[in-house]
């Protein structure tokens, strides 16, 4: 059973992947599907020993690289923590896997995309129930290939190639430091699995890693490398720029990757990593930070834009700051709470979007859209639902879990909780505002489609609307059902030893004895935002335009998304070009062979030529070239250590 | 079993086959084909036999196993001795593994003077496998400057445009530092009064000649693997060389260097390893980025791919001068999967360039289209070069890095910006070549794999995904002569710190 859960969604890759052809567009869906929907009942089962009956186990399965003190082994590990994003990873799964069947049914490679599908599960899989940071890391960069595929998915179009790429190297930067982090454990550790580095971390709360010419405290170099690596998948400011652009692979892909999944990796891998976070202050400060000047960047950015799933893109981006932030303040559980939640209800609103999308013949922009909701009733109402959790307005899912990260977030009494707290506060209004905004141009006033489109305009068949309706439901209920298992009264009990949180972190438990206008507070906000995007959209259209022409600055400013590629792309990859063609043409062809080979050959050539002796010459032009080298070499060396 | 001259048969059985294919007689059409024929039966029934090596080999022993010895120049004290310990077993296997793969991949693109091509092949399978096995100093030398001579008639026979200069240029670079190493030979010879390397590995030179000792073959060394500056001759020779030259040139020329430093500098001149090591990070850490830099710009896939090469290897040198356990086995490690994965690269271009005698990666676009199967195998190789979990490439670049780490943190910073700038030319590659439109007229008709490239790519693939999922297979050989590698460096450089300190 545990095992299988697993490796189910691969099983079904493999044979969608390599006998599509031979089973057929419809045989490709159906093994794909009874591969994920098996896995999501079994992660049911699994969720109910594990959790419920409080049995958490690792199992073993092969060695992996061993090599002098370094024993790492495949292992599957289910705690609290893993069963919760089985459930996660595996419904959301399923019901996108079921979803594209309708949605993808014009396409010509299905069964490549139900294998891609599958095969991200099955890797997304293994990284929540990685027992050691190196199969976390295979987990997380096949993850990172799944998304890479699933982007440049329709690989006749250059902006989905060039976004996949863009999504593979951004990532890869955050690998980079999370590579360092992994090494940074092992030697600090002399270990890399988790379980014997959670049990050794209290006795190294004041060991020292000498790195980089710099002696580090050691837990904090660790914790910060590793979560430069989260910043990464989990679009985090500065390593943010892939996620917009991933929005170029088809919608059920952005649903199951880029809001449910894929992206709370990097919160999920912080949550497990808890016991070595909690050593480190510093680090968690830093979390705290990062997480909260996301939720905000993104939040402004996603109030200008106008595509459809970039806004929803962004929102993501802007709770997954919310999670960090709530970690940043030792509230793991209410971050993966929020994880949780978050899940089904962003799920339900990418899936919606891809049913208005489908419905209005491929159209993404907002400003092209209107009226919608008489035409497409049934994706309106659950759009609504999911912007009503989103928003946080109770007791939908998301009202729940973000109350309870901006109550710990206050509760914390840091100046930094309260940076995040206030952030948090601010960005909850332009999360309510901006969420709105794109219900009211989507679907209410006159419809700015031409008549083509709107005549096709139809409801999306029910293989669309039933997995709709199954994430509709947990966005309603979700926040309400977990609520005490994840951050209430049986929380202790629920989490057993998955979470480590010390005593001196008491933030979570704080947040029964906040001041009634802390609780109060987001809920009003999001009202208000909800109201503001009222009264600019419905009731004073001409408001948005004339806010943009009284601060035009400001407006490109949040239109160019504060201008992050541009400067990435001035300070990075056009450098990384120009250095390229350099080095070839001036380090390796006038340079090395310049000075060596060739030129010497034609040097010789001309002192040949001179002294009338008709040859080529050209062995002993490149004798010289080496000759010469190793002298330079030999010398240099001598003379820098002589 | 035992008792047989296992690494004898391995290394000449390819020789035999050769004399054999050069008495076939006849007409050409039927010579081609039985050369063919003859050169794959032999080349497999070597691999085979090699497998016979493997299994016959004690894990848990350092010391070398399987050794034949005979006299040859008694007078010198210099003997025929073949042996294979835990660093050299998996090159043997190595070559064994890709020369066939060369052969049947070469099966249709060469068609003129066949008879000399697959001879050609056999021989050179004949002096990489006695290169590795050697354990006479001499036969070393002799094994690692024939390697040059079919190398060097492949690429100047049935290359390109330009081969009989990329032919010259290869053979000069790699010969000329040959010339010092042949010198430091005589040197060695004349203190230690043996060739015999498992006498010379417990020989302790003198400090001060182990720095030119160790400058000389790194000289010849530096050459083979190839390091920033000195690797210009890399692309040139790739560009140049027909497909399966390419392959062997990639897959197991480029390891001599490697297993040079292994073999000999390493433990026979570990203080002047040790005060060169710094000088091996830099230029190492050079030719991670600055290759990867320029192969981001390449305009020919096989020169993108020989660039790419050269990166890869700089994370061997780090692993190997890190003299730290994981660092060396991942160098090994690192160099057994660049062989596989480099060498499956460069069949890849092959398959397109057999069908459109083109390298120049903007005459390609959207083959995906045509080509799923190919796409898919190019895809994995691409993987497996940029390092992913679960391919070869991760394990080797993970293992070095995570030494290094250990040893000097900068480096490690350095050398790890590799993660990042090796997809970022594979990927580049990869989309300009098999994604976009496919819109060139001349590429519509373009055929995906045959049966028969399949039958190459297929072991490869399954080698490249069972060293990534499963390494430790390979990984436990090499525990135990790696261990005393390490044991007998660090003893040395003990005994020489204590007898500069007897010296005060």
């Amino acid at each position: 059973m545990y095992a299988s859960v697993v490796f189910l969604p691969l099983l079904g890759a493999f044979i969608a992947g390599f006998f599509g052809r031979r089973i057929g567009d419809r045989g490709a869906q159906l093994v794909t599907c009874a591969g994920i929907g098996a896995s999501a009942l079994l992660s049911v089962l699994i969720f109910i020993e594990v959790v419920g009956n409080g049995h958490p186990l690792t199992l073993p399965l092969l060695p992996f690289i061993v090599s002098g003190d370094i024993n790492i082994s495949w292992a599957l590990r289910f705690d609290t923590l893993t069963a919760v994003m089985l459930i996660v990873v595996n419904w959301v799964s399923f019901m996108v896997h079921v979803y594209s069947i309708g949605y993808m049914h014009h396409d010509k490679s299905i069964p490549r995309f139900q294998a891609y599908l599958s095969l991200f599960t099955f890797f997304m899989l293994m990284l929540v129930t990685a027992d050691n940071l190196v199969q976390l890391f295979f987990g997380w960069e096949g993850v990172g290939l799944a998304s890479y595929l699933l982007i440049g998915f329709w690989y006749e179009k250059p902006s989905a190639s060039a976004a996949a790429i863009k999504a593979f190297l951004v990532n890869r930067v955050g690998d980079f430091g999370f590579a360092l982090g992994i090494f940074g454990v092992y030697m600090l550790f002399d270990n890399i699995s988790f379980d014997p580095i959670f049990a050794a971390a209290p006795t190294k709360t004041t060991a020292v890693l000498h790195l980089f010419g710099t002696d580090f405290h050691a837990i904090t170099i660790c914790c910060l490398l590793l979560f430069v690596g989260a910043m990464g998948k989990s679009a985090q400011l500065g390593l943010h720029t892939w996620l917009p652009d991933a929005m170029e692979g088809p919608t059920p892909v952005s649903a199951l990757i880029h809001a449910a999944t894929m992206v709370t990796a990097g919160v999920f891998m912080v949550a497990r990593m808890s016991p070595l976070f909690e050593y480190s202050d510093t680090a968690l400060h830093v979390v705290t930070v990062i997480g909260a000047l996301t939720a905000i960047f993104a939040a402004t950015v996603g109030c200008v834009q106008n595509d459809i799933k970039r806004i929803i893109a962004y929102s993501t981006c802007s709770q997954l700051g919310y999670m960090f932030f709530a970690i940043g303040v030792s509230a793991y559980q209410a971050g993966i709470f929020h994880l949780f939640t978050h899940a089904f209800f962003k799920a339900l609103l990418f899936l919606g979007a891809g049913s208005v999308i489908h419905a209005m013949s491929d159209e993404q922009d907002i400003r092209r859209m209107g009226g919608l909701w008489k035409h497409i009733p049934l994706t309106y109402s659950l759009m609504l639902v999911g912007s009503v959790a989103l928003a946080g307005i109770p007791p939908f899912a998301g009202y729940w879990s973000k109350d309870t990260i901006l109550e710990a977030a206050w509760a914390a009494h840091t100046p930094y909780g309260m940076f995040a707290f206030v952030i948090g506060i601010t960005a909850a209004f332009l999360t309510a505002f901006y969420s709105w905004r794109l219900l009211i141009l989507a679907f209410h006033g006159r419809s700015r489609a031409d008549e083509h489109v709107m005549a096709h305009v139809h409801e999306s068949p029910a293989v669309m609307t039933v997995p709709l309706m199954v994430l509709a439901l947990g966005a309603v209920v979700a926040g309400w059902v977990g609520h005490e298992s994840f951050v209430g009264e049986d929380m202790g009990r629920f989490w057993g030893k998955a979470i480590l949180l010390l005593d001196s972190h008491e933030a979570l438990h704080a947040i029964h004895h906040v001041p009634e206008w802390v609780s109060l507070l987001p809920t009003i906000m999001a009202v208000s935002g909800i109201a503001l995007a009222y009264l600019m959209y419905m009731f004073v259209p001409s408001l948005p335009g004339f806010l943009a022409n009284l601060l035009p600055g400001v407006h490109r400013f949040l239109l160019n998304k504060w201008y992050f590629d541009e400067l990435y792309n001035f300070l990075f990859i056009k450098p990384a070009f120009w250095l390229g063609y350099g080095m070839w043409k001036g380090g390796d062809g006038a340079l090395i062979d310049g000075c060596g080979p060739d030129g010497v050959a034609a040097a010789t050539r001309d002192v040949a030529r001179r002294i009338g002796v008709l040859q080529s010459g050209y062995l002993y032009h490149y004798a010289f070239a080496m000759l010469i080298g190793v002298a330079v070499f030999v010398t240099w060396y001598m003379v820098k250590v002589g | 079993m035992t008792d047989w001259p296992l690494l004898s048969i391995t290394t000449f059985l390819p020789l035999l086959g050769a004399a054999f294919i050069l008495s076939i007689r006849g007409e050409a059409e039927i010579v081609a084909r039985n050369a063919r024929n003859v050169a794959l039966m032999t080349s497999v029934a070597t691999f085979l036999v090699s497998l016979l090596v493997w299994s016959n080999f004690n894990n848990a022993s350092a010391d070398f196993q399987l050794v034949d010895q005979a006299r040859w120049l008694p007078g010198f004290a210099i003997s025929y001795k073949m042996g294979v310990d835990g660093i050299s077993l998996f090159f043997v296997l190595l070559s064994t593994f890709l020369t066939p793969l060369c052969i049947l991949s070469a099966w249709e693109s060469v068609q003129k003077r066949v008879k000399e091509y697959m001879i050609a092949f056999l021989v050179l399978e004949t002096m990489m496998v006695g290169m590795f096995c050697a354990l006479d100093l001499v036969l070393f030398y002799v094994f690692f400057e024939a390697v040059l001579i079919p190398m060097f008639i492949i690429i100047g026979v049935w290359g390109g445009a330009r081969r009989v200069y990329a032919a010259f240029k290869f053979f000069l670079y790699t010969l000329l530092g040959s010339v010092l190493m042949l010198l430091a030979i005589l040197a060695m010879y004349f203190d230690a009064h043996t060739t015999d390397i498992q006498v010379l590995l417990a020989h302790p030179f003198p400090v001060a000649m182990q720095a030119w000792l160790w400058l000389a073959f790194f000289a010849s060394f530096a050459v083979k693997v190839p390091m920033w500056p000195v690797h210009t001759w890399l692309p040139d020779a790739h560009v140049e060389a027909p497909t399966a030259g390419s392959v062997i040139l990639a897959g197991v020329l480029l390891k001599m260097g490697g297993y040079g430093f292994l073999r000999f500098s390493v433990p026979m001149f570990p203080l002047a390893s040790h005060d060169f090591a710094p000088m091996v990070f830099t230029l190492s850490i050079v030719a991670v980025i600055y290759t990867s830099l320029v192969a981001l710009v390449q305009e020919d896939m096989k020169k993108l791919i020989a660039y790419s090469s050269v990166a890869h290897m700089g994370f061997v040198t780090i692993g190997i001068f890190s003299i730290q356990l994981q660092g060396i086995e991942g160098a090994i490690f690192q160099m057994l999967s660049h062989g596989l994965v480099a060498s499956a690269l460069f069949l890849c271009v092959g398959v397109v360039y057999d069908r459109m005698h083109t390298r120049e990666i903007a005459r390609y676009g959207g083959l995906n289209s045509r080509m799923p199967a190919y796409a898919v195998v190019f895809m994995l190789f691409t993987l497996a070069s940029v390092g992913l979990p679960g391919t070869s490439g991760f394990v080797g670049e993970f293992m070095v890095l995570l030494g290094i780490f250990q040893v000097n943190s900068w480096v490690a910073l350095f050398a790890a910006t590799g993660l990042v700038l090796g997809p970022a030319y594979m990927l580049y590659l990869y989309r300009r070549v098999i994604f976009g439109k496919l819109t060139r007229e001349e590429l519509k008709s373009i055929l995906d794999l045959s049966p028969r490239e399949i039958a190459v790519f297929v072991p490869l693939i399954a080698m490249v995904l069972w060293m990534g999922i499963y390494p430790s297979t390979f990984l436990a050989p090499m525990h135990s002569s790696v261990a005393k590698l390490i044991n007998d460096y660090q003893l040395a450089q003990t005994v020489a710190d204590g007898a500069s300190v007897a010296l005060r």
